[in-house]
């Protein structure tokens, strides 16, 4: 593969679509097809054909349109005029109907209105993609210049040039601790040891978060080419992508990405007629949030236990089977392309002065547009959840919204104008994250939702280390007591001193960061706290309490 | 029956092929384990003390090791399953959603608990932590094909058509 065959692709592709004035283009990823959007797809194919339009007129699967809570998605492209329809809950019944209204006006009944701010007052990086190519066809990735920046990197850049676009780029880990990546970079560069490896972690363990699921089943190449961008920058030739067994559709196709990949040569020996080789293998996981530690990470990749180990070595010297390592997440990776391609002083200049880029949010819970967003850091928390989430479901009230999961905390809404970066959320006690947003309502109870998440990180503790094992138990026992109305006053102190002595003494971030939801919540929501244990009731109405009564 | 009987029936099954498959793809290494186990699951949909063995002495880890890894992980189940199996989302999302109430129906209904199957190997009920769905909170899993927006109504009405054979 050269440049000419890259481009002729390209070109290939881009008249293939040119052909066509009307794309009709259905979400084939994992929350639309559980609504039934593949039938719906092959409805469309049939419609098309009965009706003898299919020289103009066509239809395909497309990646992730955001608004999961409104599934199946269409989304109805005019090429001439670049112009696009996006239609919700669509059903079997609508197929006829659609087709119909492509020369004329749309079904109003059914279409999203363009000034909903859901879909206004995004910036798309990551997502840029989503809806608009089929990410089980790889020439649909390079006619929209996939594999580009790859060739650029290989023919035009050193790897040392690679690291310092990414270093200026400003650009930092997207799963959650938000290492400078370009920082990471360099220490696995300047490693010494002849075996390198990259490994992408796509665990994402956050339950409640799906991030990572759509970026992979959306746009797959994007990651497979930021993790190949990657390995001459760092100089490795091998990389893994350790990804979650939950995630079937994914995990498809991800391989079939690969297959593609090897075949036209943009994976493999001699990338672009360099010396640069670059393998990518899928591991998976098996259902274990510690996984997603990247020693923990590492170990399930050898084969064992994913049981973590103290850092230092950092697995940038000391990784996978003893060799310098890098490890970075999806999102991180698939924002690599568009670095290289549109350059690192345009990136810097997208977000705040310590956040750069932008950032994908999974909207979930109690809030009316649940789905995947993307805006620049640093966009307010009210600005995502009131104006593109579009608030809380008629009828209740906003009472919180979690950021981070099990290692995050609560936020309430007199914080609500806070700006969504990585420094600003850790001050309020709560952290950034992999993306995951939970809004709750008024019928959640703040008690039960820190039991919630420490009963979350007692059954997935490795086990290892003491306070980590044993100090969940702990906190889970208190947690329980309270809710059941069997509290005293004593039991918070004790939660306050065991938050700390577990943050300060286990061995991962997993038992670190576990107390987090606890502090927060007692923090933020102290008065439910004393409700329960004080007057024996639960204000929310959620927990069963044994003595005293329910509101 | 003996040890041997099995070992040799063993070898004759079918499904023990995938398993072979999966492991030799790895050149027979160690770190082939959890790759080995999920074959060994997706083929004989549990894995069994006779399974490990077979698998520890081809991949020369030992017997231990493997019990280690297959428990550790919450994906592996050692138990055979049902003939329908639901798997319950008790994510974050699906939690504040109502997931509980969709426990609580099973526990009420068909008295199953997480991890348990009905007396006439009808049904099993398992949980998983997200399925990524949580837009469609909340989610469950029948029989391997996901599901959005359930209530306990629309689970034990698609758990009724399964006992009257209409799914
Ligand atoms: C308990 C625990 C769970 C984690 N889960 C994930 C995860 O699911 N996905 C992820 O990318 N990083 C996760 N991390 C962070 C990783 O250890 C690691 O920092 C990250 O993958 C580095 O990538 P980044 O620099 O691109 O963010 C987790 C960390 C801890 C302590
Ligand atoms: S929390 Fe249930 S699917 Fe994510």
């Amino acid at each position: 593969m050269n440049f000419e065959e890259l481009h002729e692709i390209a070109k290939i592709e881009n008249e293939k679509r040119a052909q066509f004035e009307y794309s009709i283009n259905v979400c084939v990823a994992a929350g639309c097809m559980s609504c039934g959007s593949l039938e719906l797809l092959t409805s469309f194919k049939k419609e098309i054909e009965r009706r003898g339009i299919e020289n103009w007129c066509k239809a395909k699967g497309v990646g992730c349109l955001g608004l999961c809570s409104a599934g199946p998605l269409v989304s109805v492209q005019r090429y001439d005029q670049k112009s696009e329809v996006i239609y919700k809950s669509v059903t079997l019944d609508n197929v006829h109907e659609i087709v119909d209204a492509l020369t004329g006006e749309p079904v109003g009944r059914l279409a999203c209105s363009k000034e909903m701010s859901f879909f206004k007052n995004q910036q798309k990086i990551v997502l840029e993609n989503f809806g608009n190519i089929d990410p089980e066809k790889i020439e649909e990735y390079i006619a929209v210049g996939g594999y580009e920046p790859l060739y650029t990197v290989l023919r035009e850049m050193s790897p040392a040039n690679v690291i310092e676009q990414i270093v200026k780029s400003g650009l930092r880990g997207r799963g959650g601790g938000g290492y400078p990546t370009g920082l990471k970079w360099t220490t696995v560069m300047k490693a010494s040891g002849n075996q390198k490896y990259i490994i992408c972690n796509a665990d994402e363990g956050d339950p409640g978060a799906f991030m990572d699921r759509s970026v992979l089943e959306s746009d797959p190449h994007r990651v497979l080419e930021g993790m190949a961008i990657a390995g001459y920058a760092v100089g490795a030739d091998k990389g893994f992508i350790y990804v979650r067994a939950e995630y079937p559709l994914a995990i498809r196709r991800l391989k079939k990405a690969i297959t593609q990949a090897e075949q036209l040569g943009v994976l493999g020996r001699g990338i672009f007629n360099t010396p640069f080789n670059f393998d990518i293998k899928l591991r998976l996981g098996a259902g274990a949030f510690v996984c997603g530690e990247e020693t923990a990470l590492i170990s399930s990749i050898e084969g064992s236990r994913g049981n973590p180990r103290p850092r230092p070595p950092y697995p940038a010297e000391y990784g996978l089977w003893g060799s310098p390592t890098l490890i970075n997440n999806v999102e991180t990776f698939a924002n690599i392309p568009a670095i290289i391609r549109n350059g690192s002083a345009w990136f810097a200049s997208i977000g705040t002065e310590k956040s750069k880029g932008t950032k994908v949010f999974a909207l979930a819970g109690r809030i009316n547009n649940t789905g995947l967003i993307e805006v620049p850091m640093g966009t307010t928390l009210r600005e995502i959840v009131f104006n593109i989430g579009g608030g809380i479901p008629e009828g209740s009230k906003f009472k919180a919204v979690q950021t981070g999961g099990p290692s995050g905390g609560c936020i309430t809404s007199d914080y609500l104008d806070t700006p969504a970066d990585y420094e600003s959320l850790t001050k309020l006690g709560s952290i950034m994250g992999s993306g995951g947003m939970i809004v709750m309502d008024d019928t959640s109870c703040m008690v039960d939702v820190a039991k919630f998440f420490v009963e979350f990180c007692m059954t997935e503790s490795c086990g290892k280390c003491v306070p980590c094992r044993d100090g969940s138990a702990q906190m889970y026992h208190l947690l329980s007591k309270i809710t059941s109305g069997e509290g005293n006053i004593n039991d918070i102190h004790m939660l306050e001193k065991l938050s700390d002595l577990i943050n300060n003494t286990s061995l991962c971030g997993l038992g670190m960061t576990m107390p987090n939801p606890v502090v927060s919540t007692m923090h933020f929501f102290k008065d439910e706290y004393l409700a329960h244990v004080h007057d024996k009731i639960c204000p929310a109405g959620v927990c069963n309490m044994k003595r005293g009564g329910r509101k | 029956m003996s040890k041997e009987i099995k070992q040799t029936s063993l070898k004759e099954d079918r499904r023990l092929r995938m398993v072979d498959r999966t492991m030799r793809i790895y050149g027979n290494e160690p770190h082939a384990l959890i790759e080995t186990l999920h074959a060994v699951q997706e083929s004989y949909g549990f894995i069994d003390t006779d399974l490990m063995q077979y698998v520890a002495e081809k991949l020369g880890v030992p017997l231990s090791k493997v019990y280690g890894v297959a428990t550790f992980y919450h994906f592996f189940t050692l138990k055979p399953q049902g003939e329908h199996t639901c798997v319950v989302c008790t994510g974050t999302a699906c939690y504040i959603s109502g997931a509980k109430a969709i426990m609580d129906d099973f526990a009420k209904k068909y008295d199953l608990l997480p991890g348990e199957t009905t007396k006439d190997n009808k049904l099993s009920l398992l949980t998983a932590r997200c399925l990524g769905a949580c837009g469609l909170a909340p989610a469950i899993v029948f029989d391997g094909v996901v599901a959005g927006k359930q209530t306990p109504e629309t689970v034990s009405n698609t758990i009724e058509r399964w006992f009257k054979n209409e799914l």
